[in-house]
């Protein structure tokens, strides 16, 4: 059992907890992640990525979205709740070394999985830029985290709602164009991103290390679920990486695996919703009503 | 088997028992008792639910089954069994309807009895130098062993449980078991009865290892398994689930840190083989050990109460010919496929499956091709399965091992439809220990060495089940548990 600290809804999909994992919080590296059961009798195995640590005080940070029925269900937990299962830190660190300029590429919630490595990479004595990006205003996290760390903040959306109207590839390429092209760049974010942002470093070299988000089962090896072709050979996600050479992965054959179960997850989704069981929206108006609440008895 | 129903073994077997009542029985009368079919649920039936298909004996095939014992004073039996259970002590006493005594005598050298006597390939252990299946030429007439373990476990546990093992005073000593599979298991339950402190690491949410996410409910209830994890929690042994000892923490730092004087490695070979046939990848193909996790330790296959989805399979091909492959396919049709077909490179002979499961899948209705093997998964442009380019074989002449080779026959290529593969080809051992801890010497394939004791290349460190092994029995990995135990408890006692 790991009892939840503290929990803050970060947007309208995304939260952020902190959890009490002595282990995992002295143990964790930048680019591990965990799998987390909210109910250890019926419930799904979910990979979610170790965003923060405090081996002080033993919690480690999850931040995640509610995508479907058990990031609902997670979601639906307070401060004083307690997650059944916590499993990690799995999968292989992110490999931390003085690259000269690193460039660290965020998309939508992958900005969360990022901020550990970008805070490794700063630490080692790299030039950081950071470009973070979403669809819209609501969905950019970790802002001020990442100002504080990075020596260059590049914000986008898809929108224009916050920051520069663009993809993140855009302005990764006019990094890679510059005198100086980066050392390395690191990219996490939805699959389509990762593979577009590949394929704007491959023409200049630069180095890409991808972190993958395939479906997991166990996160230890034992069945294969989450494989993934680099580089002609096949890999496991979760002993073998997560990280790998963007370069070298088979985007288009990742992505279809990843929708394997989609009509099932969408039904399920669904179900919860029409079911009247998703506690959620009724969370989030009860919370607005107290904040008027509060508001108006200034 | 098939075609007796369970009332009617049951009443055949009461009219044999009146009729041995009071005898002395000669070895030429116990010879010409019949042999006891296990009453299991019709096929028909079973096919659809995922309850138990072997139901047990009643009482009188039980002893009737053991009347058929010759007690013999060498005891071929015995060498046969991996922890050397005394097979014709407890037999006998099943024979004359002690059965708390036969439990007793099981017990000596055996915890897991309900377990082994569900899931050991009896045929190639106790029962196969058995001297009445040799009289009676075929093993099949052995004396039926494993049913007997297990009549006399369940009985036992139905009359309120077994009795919590005697628990030695506390040494202060305390050891640390990696793995709660059968190994781990034993080894717990061994050396907290010499009074030392236990704690059992298991990385999943659930003890069992192999019983708990490999072996469906229908060959083994989970009841039975979450019955054995509570006896060794009521004998002090404590579990630390969720914990991945390699990743949550370092195997040294349990000895050096947290206090640990030993430690048994007992993780298993859980890390499964593909083919590595082009299109492996594709949407739709599974390794068994995910499509049977999914199915036993997160229980997809309820549908109303699981969040783990499984994936709608219509036609289902299942790759291989062991056990794991059996499990998978017959899982396959309780969930609703209409065709499942086994591809197997050789013939029924050589599959390495136990015989009763094979039969069992085939009165279910899996279609068995073999001499056919896969060169290819053939995908649409969704990447989603559509087929198998499939190849015939037929069988060569024996080699070295005296096993006759699969010979590829030119030209029989042709392509087969289907829309889920299984991959049942073999698992491997799980190389995060040793890439984790250094000083473990493993070989080439991750497989722990160890010496006659089970004892590793490091201090205070033992090993043994499938991590040594490679993937084995349950009861092999159990017979490797006890050794290493005794060990652990004659280093502790020095110590």
């Amino acid at each position: 059992m790991n009892k939840i600290i503290a929990k803050t809804r970060l947007s309208d999909e995304v939260f952020r907890v902190e959890i009490e994992a002595p282990h995992i919080a002295r143990e964790r590296k930048p680019g591990q992640f965990v799998i987390v059961q909210a109910d250890v009798e019926w419930g799904e195995r979910v990979p979610l990525t170790i965003a923060d640590a405090d081996p002080h005080h033993g919690t480690i940070t999850l931040i995640f979205q509610t995508v479907g029925v058990s990031t609902h269900r997670l979601a639906e937990l307070e401060a004083g709740d307690s997650i059944e299962a916590v499993l990690g830190p799995l999968g292989n660190p992110t490999h931390i070394e003085r690259f000269g300029h690193a460039v660290c590429i965020g998309g939508g919630i992958g900005v969360a999985p990022m901020y550990p490595i970008a805070q490794a990479l700063k630490k080692a004595g790299n030039k950081l830029t950071v470009i973070m990006g979403a669809r819209t205003k609501d969905l950019i996290i970790l802002e001020d985290e990442m100002r504080a760390i990075a020596d260059e903040l590049i914000v986008v959306t898809d929108d224009g709602s916050w920051g520069r109207k663009a993809l993140v590839t855009e302005p990764l390429k006019e990094l890679c164009q510059a005198q100086h092209k980066p050392d390395i760049a690191v990219a996490i974010g939805p699959p389509v991103m990762m593979k577009f942002c590949a394929e704007t470093t491959r023409p200049f070299g630069v180095k890409t290390p991808a972190s993958l988000n395939t479906i997991m089962i166990d996160g230890t090896g034992m069945c294969g679920g989450c494989r993934v072709s680099v580089g002609g050979s096949t890999k496991f996600v979760c002993v073998d990486g997560p990280e790998f050479d963007a370069h070298l992965v088979d985007w288009d054959g990742m992505m279809l695996r990843l929708r394997a179960y989609k009509p099932l997850e969408d039904a399920a989704h669904k179900a919860l919703h029409e079911g009247g069981a998703c506690m959620l929206d009724t969370m989030a108006e009860l919370a607005r009503a107290s904040a008027a609440k509060a508001g108006g008895s200034k | 088997m098939s075609g007796t129903s369970t009332a009617g073994l049951a009443e055949a077997a009461r009219k044999v028992l009146a009729g041995l009542d009071g005898k002395q029985l000669a070895n030429k009368d116990r010879m010409a008792i019949p042999a006891q079919d296990m009453p299991c649920q019709e096929p028909g039936i079973r096919a659809h639910n995922m309850d138990e298909v072997a139901l047990g004996y009643t009482e009188a095939q039980a002893r009737v089954e053991a009347a058929r014992c010759l007690q013999c004073k060498n005891a071929p039996c015995v060498p046969g069994c991996p922890v050397s259970i005394d097979i014709p002590g407890f037999v006998g006493l099943v024979a004359s309807g002690d059965y708390h005594g036969a439990a007793e005598v099981i017990r000596k050298t055996n915890l897991l009895p309900a377990i082994c006597g569900r899931v050991c390939p009896q045929e190639k252990q106790c029962q196969a130098p058995c001297t009445l299946g040799k009289a009676l030429k075929g093993v099949e007439r052995a004396v039926q062993i494993g049913r007997l373990e297990r009549y006399v476990a369940d009985r036992e546990r139905a009359s309120g449980g077994t009795p919590i093992p005697h628990v030695a005073p506390p040494t202060g000593k305390r050891v640390a078991v990696i793995g709660a599979g059968p190994a781990g298991l034993t080894v717990a339950a061994e050396v907290r009865r010499e009074g030392h402190e236990v704690v059992i690491f298991e990385a999943f949410q659930k003890p069992g290892g192999v019983m708990v996410y490999g072996i469906p409910e229908f060959r083994l209830p989970k009841a039975i398994v979450r019955e054995e994890a509570d006896k060794l929690e009521r004998m002090g042994v404590r579990f630390e689930l969720n914990t991945l000892i390699g990743r949550t923490i370092p195997l040294p730092a349990l000895l050096q840190e947290d206090g640990f004087d030993a430690a048994f490695v007992g993780v298993g070979a859980g890390l499964p083989k593909f083919m590595d046939i082009p299109g492996e990848n594709f949407v739709g193909v599974f390794s068994a050990n995910e499509y049977l996790t999914r199915c036993n330790m997160m229980r997809a296959w309820d549908r109303e109460r699981a969040s783990t989805p499984i994936y709608p399979s219509k036609r289902v091909a299942v790759l291989g010919g062991g056990n794991v492959a059996m499990d998978s396919a017959r899982m396959a049709l309780r969930l609703g496929a209409e065709e499942v077909r086994v591809l197997y490179r050789r013939t029924r002979e050589e599959m390495p499956a136990r015989a009763e499961e094979v039969e069992h899948a085939m009165e279910e209705g899996i279609v068995f091709d073999f001499l056919s093997s896969p060169t290819e998964v053939l995908g649409n442009d969704k990447g989603v399965v559509t087929g198998l380019r499939v190849m015939s074989y037929r069988l060569g002449d024996p080699d070295e091992s005296g096993r006759r080779s699969p010979v590829a026959i030119d030209g029989s290529e042709h392509e087969v439809h289907f829309d889920t593969v299984i991959v049942a080809v073999g698992n491997e051992s799980n190389p995060l220990i040793a890439k984790t801890t250094p000083g473990l010497n493993v070989d080439r394939k991750s497989h722990v060495l160890v010496d006659a004791s089970q004892k590793t290349s490091l201090d205070a460190v033992w090993a043994g089940g499938d991590i040594v092994l490679g993937a084995a029995t349950v009861i092999l990995a159990m017979g490797e548990g006890r050794r290493a135990a005794a060990a652990i408890n004659e280093y502790l006692g020095k110590k």
